[in-house]
C-alpha cells in the first residue's frame, strides 16, 4: 500500500476525475485502483464489524433456559445483642408522661448504650400505618416515638431512620401521625415509603421466599420495633410481631390468606434488637383503623423488651385476650422466637 | 422596552401557574388558593352564572379581569394565560422566515371566527345547564394536560419522586389533544388562539370597548407591511386594526420605524374594527345549537333515568344536574387526589359528563379524612366539606357516601374459596367498621371441618369509599366492589329505607 500514498503527496487529482477513472474496469492508473482497493475494504471491515457486533450482542443477551438471569437475593443481618446472664429481660412503666416511661423503661434494660454502640446505624419502626391522628391510637404515640429517636442518638447512632410502609396515603399518615414532625424534631431521618425505597430480599420463611422490603431494614446494623396495640379482627391483635407487615412493600394483602405464618416468617427474618411497645392509648375496638375515641383505652404503658412473643402476649393480655388463643403467639413460640409466659422472665415494673 | 416588560409577565405568570400546579398536591398543597387562574377566568364564571344561576364566590376574581379587558383590551392573551404563553413560544415552529411570508401568515382569514361559533355554542350549552367550557378553555386544558398527562409521566419516571404512581384511565386522549393543540403552530404561529379558544372570542368581544388600543397614524404609514410580520393574533395591523382579534402584543410597534403603530389611549374610532366577522346569522346560529344540544343529548343518555354503577362521584360533589353544571373537568380534583383515584370519566357520566371526574376504587381509594377535592374544585362543583361533616358520627349524623361496597360473592375469598382473608374488613375505615364478619364453621373439601370469618356489609355505615375494593386481593375485578347506589348526594339513589339514618 505504500506506493499507493505517493500520488496524493506528490500530484493533486482532483476529486471527480479520480472516481471517473475509478469505475472505468481496468481502465485506470496503479494509483487509482489501489485507492479503490481501500474503499472496498473499508466496506467489508464497516459489514464485518456488524455482522460480529450484532451475533456477539444477540449472544450476550440469551438466557440459557429461558427464565431469564438467576439473582441472589440478600439476606437480612442478626440485629440482636448477646444476652447478659442475670439482666432485666422484660420492663413494664406505667406513667403518665409516655416519653418519661420510654425513658425509664429502656434504662431499666440496661440502657440505650446496651443495644446501640456508637457509629451503628439504626431504623426505628413505629406503627405509621393509617390516616390517622394521635388521640385515635391507630398509630404509634410520637412522643414515644421522639423520645426513642432521642435515646438512638444519644447512644451516638451515625445514622437513624424512622420508616414504615403506610397502608393509608404515606404522606399523609406520615403527617396526620404526628409522626414524621416529631420524628424530625428529634433528628431522625423520615424514609417515606415510595417506590425507590425498596429492595428485594430473601425471606428463608416456611410460607414466604422473598418480599419487597424498604432499604433501611437492609442497611441497619440496629432494628427497633416500636409498635402500638390495637384490636385486628383477622389476626385477634397487631402488636409487636404484626407489625413487621409495615416493611413490605408489593401484594401484601396476599399474605392474609395465612396470617399467623406470615407473621412468624416475618419477625424470624427482621431479628430485631429491641422492642418498645407503645401501649400509652391502645384501641380496643374496630382495629387496627380505629377512628373513633370510644375505641380507645388510655392505659399509660410502655413495655420493652427483645423477646417478641412476651411483648404480644402481655399486649395481648391489655386487650383482654388470652394469648394462646392467638395463632401467631404459638406460632412464634413453636419457631423459637420467644415465650408468652412473659411473668418468667426477668421483669422490672415501675410506677402505676 | 414595553416588550420586555411583556415577556417578563409572561414568564412569571407561566412560572406562577406552574407552581400553582406542581403545589397542588397533597404533599405541598397546605391553604393554597392552586385555582386562582381559573377563578380569574370570566368564561368560568359566565357559563356557570348561566348554567346554575348562582356565582361561585371565588369567581368573583374574575370581575377585575373583565375590567380590565375593558380598560386595555384583549390583553390577556399575550400578558397573562399560560397557555397563551406555550403557544407564543410554540409559534415559532410554524413561523415563516421571510417577512412578507409572515405577513402572510398573520393575516386575518374566515376561519378565525370559529371560536365565536365555539364561544355561542359553550354559552347555548350553559344556558341549557350543560357546562362544556372546560373542554377548549385554554386554562382548563392547560391544567388538564399537566396534570392528567405531562407531569404523571414525568413523576412515574423518576420513580414516583413528585408523587406516588399515577394513571389515568384513557389519558391517552388528554396528551393527544393538550399536544394537538401546542402542534397546531406548525400550521400557522397561535393557531389554536386564532381559531378555537372561546375565552379569547370572549375577551375579544369584551375588547370591542376597550380605552387603549393600537391604532395605526395613517400619515406616518407607508405601507411597508412590517407591522403585521410577528402580530399574534392576526389582528390585520396592516389594514385596520381589528380590536376583538389584537392580543396587545405590541410587536406591530417595534417593527414600526416610523412611529405609526402605537398602543394608544382613546384612539378614533375609525382606526379600528370592532365588529367580528361572524354573521348574526351564524352567531344565532351557534348559540341555538348549544341551547337545542342539551335536550337532544339528554334524549339519547339522560343525566338519570339509567345511573352507572360507575358514576362515583368525589365527596361533596353535587347532585348530578348541578353537578353537570358546575363542572369545567379541569382536572383540578383529579391532580390533587392523594390516592389518584379521582379519573377523567370516559362513557360512565354520559356524552356531557365526559373527562369529568370518578372515583375508580381499584385505582384509588376515596382517603377517610380528606377533602381535597372540594378544596381545589374552582366551580363548587364539589363543595369544600369539613372533614367532620365528611366522616359523620352515627348514629346522630350519617357521613358523606359515595355509594356502597357490595360482595361478589364468587369472587370473594372466603365466600367463593373457603380461604381466610377479610383484608377488607381490616381497612374499612369506619368506627363502627361498615364490614364486618361472622365467624362459621364449614365443612372443607376433604370432609375435615374449617373454621372462617365471613364477611358483610352494613350498609348504614359503608361511605362507599372503596378502600376495601382497592386493598382486595383479588387483582382484576375485586371481590368487593363500590356502586354508586346509595351515594348521600341524590335522594333517588338512596337504598335503604331510613337514608342511612338510624
Amino acid at each position: 500500500m505504500s506506493d499507493g500514498e505517493q500520488p496524493r503527496a506528490g500530484n493533486v487529482v482532483p476529486e471527480t476525475r479520480l472516481r471517473e477513472n475509478g469505475k472505468k474496469a481496468g481502465g485506470g492508473n496503479g494509483d487509482n485502483s489501489n485507492d479503490m482497493d481501500r474503499r472496498a475494504l473499508f466496506r467489508v471491515g464497516v459489514t464485518a464489524a456488524m455482522a460480529v457486533g450484532s451475533v456477539a450482542l444477540g449472544l450476550g443477551l440469551r438466557t440459557r433456559d429461558g427464565h431469564g438471569k438467576s439473582k441472589t437475593l440478600p439476606k437480612l443481618k442478626d440485629h440482636r445483642v448477646d444476652k447478659i446472664q442475670g439482666a432485666v429481660e422484660m420492663a413494664i412503666v406505667r406513667g403518665p408522661d409516655a416519653a418519661a416511661n420510654v425513658r425509664r423503661a429502656v434504662e431499666a434494660m440496661g440502657g440505650m448504650g446496651r443495644y446501640v454502640k456508637r457509629g451503628e446505624r439504626v431504623v426505628i419502626k413505629p406503627n405509621i400505618g393509617w390516616n390517622r391522628l394521635p388521640e385515635q391510637a391507630a398509630n404509634t404515640n410520637p412522643d414515644v416515638v421522639a423520645e426513642v429517636v432521642k435515646l438512638v442518638a444519644a447512644a451516638g447512632a451515625s445514622k437513624i431512620w424512622v420508616t414504615d410502609v403506610s397502608v393509608n396515603t404515606p404522606e399523609q399518615c406520615f403527617a396526620r401521625s404526628g409522626i414524621e414532625k416529631a420524628a424530625k424534631a428529634a433528628g431522625a431521618t423520615v424514609v417515606r415509603p415510595d417506590a425507590p425505597a425498596f429492595r428485594e430480599v430473601d425471606v428463608q420463611g416456611k410460607l414466604l421466599r422473598t418480599a419487597d422490603i424498604l432499604f433501611p431494614f437492609v442497611d441497619a446494623d440496629r432494628v427497633i420495633n416500636v409498635p402500638v396495640v390495637k384490636q385486628h379482627g383477622l389476626s385477634g391483635a397487631t402488636m409487636a410481631m404484626k407489625n413487621w407487615y409495615g416493611m413490605l412493600g408489593g401484594q401484601r394483602v396476599k399474605l392474609h390468606q395465612n396470617i399467623h405464618l406470615s407473621i412468624v416468617d416475618l419477625a424470624s427474618m427482621i431479628k430485631p434488637t429491641l422492642t418498645i411497645m407503645d401501649a400509652t392509648r391502645i384501641l380496643l375496638a374496630n382495629g387496627p383503623t380505629g377512628g373513633s375515641l370510644a375505641d380507645v383505652k388510655q392505659m399509660d404503658t410502655i413495655a420493652v423488651s427483645s423477646d417478641e412473643v412476651a411483648l404480644d402476649a402481655f399486649g395481648a393480655s391489655l386487650l383482654g385476650l388470652l394469648p394462646t388463643s392467638l395463632g401467631f403467639i404459638v406460632e412464634g413460640m413453636k419457631a423459637g422466637l420467644g415465650t408468652p409466659e412473659w411473668r418468667n422472665l426477668k421483669t422490672e415494673e415501675l410506677g402505676g | 422596552m414595553f416588550l420586555w416588560l411583556r415577556r417578563s409577565y409572561q414568564a412569571v405568570f407561566l412560572i406562577f401557574f406552574l407552581f400553582l400546579v406542581f403545589a397542588s398536591t397533597s404533599r405541598f398543597i397546605r391553604g393554597y388558593d392552586v385555582q386562582w387562574f381559573l377563578e380569574i377566568d370570566p368564561l368560568v364564571a359566565l357559563t356557570t352564572a348561566l348554567s346554575s344561576h348562582t356565582l361561585h364566590h371565588a369567581l368573583v376574581w374574575s370581575l377585575p379581569l373583565i375590567v380590565l379587558t375593558l380598560v386595555f383590551g384583549r390583553f390577556f392573551c399575550s400578558w397573562m394565560c399560560p397557555m397563551g404563553v406555550l403557544h407564543h413560544l410554540l409559534g415559532h415552529l410554524g413561523r415563516k422566515r421571510k417577512v412578507l411570508q409572515r405577513v402572510e401568515q398573520n393575516s386575518p382569514r374566515t376561519s378565525h371566527n370559529i371560536k365565536y361559533a365555539v364561544l355561542a355554542v359553550m354559552v347555548g350549552l350553559a344556558a341549557a345547564g350543560s357546562v362544556q367550557i372546560g373542554l377548549l378553555d385554554p386554562i382548563a386544558s392547560t391544567w388538564r394536560g399537566l396534570s392528567v398527562s405531562v407531569l404523571p409521566a414525568a413523576s412515574n419516571t423518576a420513580s414516583g419522586l413528585y408523587q406516588g404512581e399515577r394513571h389515568f384511565q384513557w389519558g391517552t386522549l388528554i396528551t393527544i389533544v393538550f399536544f394537538g393543540a401546542l402542534a397546531l403552530n406548525f400550521v400557522y404561529p397561535r393557531f389554536y388562539c386564532r381559531v378555537l379558544c372561546p375565552l379569547g372570542a370572549f375577551l375579544g368581544l369584551l375588547s370591542k370597548f376597550s380605552l387603549f388600543r393600537i391604532s395605526k397614524d395613517i400619515s406616518r404609514c407607508n405601507d411597508c407591511d412590517v407591522c403585521g410580520a410577528d402580530c399574534q393574533g392576526a389582528a390585520d395591523p396592516m389594514g385596520t386594526v381589528r380590536a376583538t382579534e389584537c392580543m396587545v402584543c405590541l410587536n406591530c410597534t417595534k417593527g414600526c420605524k416610523r412611529g405609526g403603530i402605537a398602543y394608544r389611549f382613546l384612539p378614533a374610532l375609525k382606526l379600528s374594527k370592532v365588529e367580528t366577522d361572524l354573521s348574526r346569522r351564524k352567531w344565532l346560529a351557534a348559540g341555538l345549537v348549544g341551547v337545542a344540544s342539551v335536550p337532544l343529548a339528554r334524549a339519547s343518555d339522560g343525566v338519570d333515568p339509567r345511573p352507572n354503577p360507575a358514576r362515583i362521584r368525589p365527596p361533596g360533589a353535587l347532585d348530578e344536574p348541578d353537578f353537570l353544571g358546575k363542572c369545567l373537568k379541569c382536572g383540578a380534583c383529579m391532580k390533587v387526589c392523594p390516592t389518584g383515584g379521582l379519573q377523567p370519566a370516559l362513557a360512565e357520566a354520559g356524552l356531557e359528563g365526559f373527562w369529568s371526574p370518578i372515583l375508580i376504587p381499584r385505582i384509588g381509594y376515596c382517603e377517610h379524612s380528606c377533602t381535597l377535592c372540594g378544596q381545589v374544585c374552582p366551580t363548587g362543583a364539589i363543595t369544600h366539606l369539613k372533614v367532620a361533616d365528611k366522616v359523620g358520627e352515627m348514629p346522630a349524623k350519617p357521613p358523606v357516601r359515595l355509594g356502597s361496597a357490595f360482595f361478589d360473592k364468587g369472587r370473594c375469598l372466603p365466600w367463593g374459596y373457603n380461604t381466610e382473608c377479610i383484608v377488607c374488613e381490616e381497612v374499612c375505615p369506619t368506627s363502627p367498621k361498615a364490614i364486618y364478619f361472622k365467624v362459621e364453621t364449614i365443612t372443607a373439601r376433604d370432609g375435615t371441618q374449617k373454621t372462617l370469618k365471613f364477611p358483610y356489609i352494613d350498609l348504614d355505615h359503608c361511605t362507599g369509599c372503596g378502600t376495601c375494593e382497592n386493598r382486595c386481593p383479588v387483582v382484576d375485578r375485586a371481590g368487593v366492589r363500590v356502586s354508586a347506589a346509595n351515594e348521600s348526594r341524590s335522594p333517588k339513589s338512596s337504598v335503604s329505607l331510613t337514608g342511612g339514618k338510624i
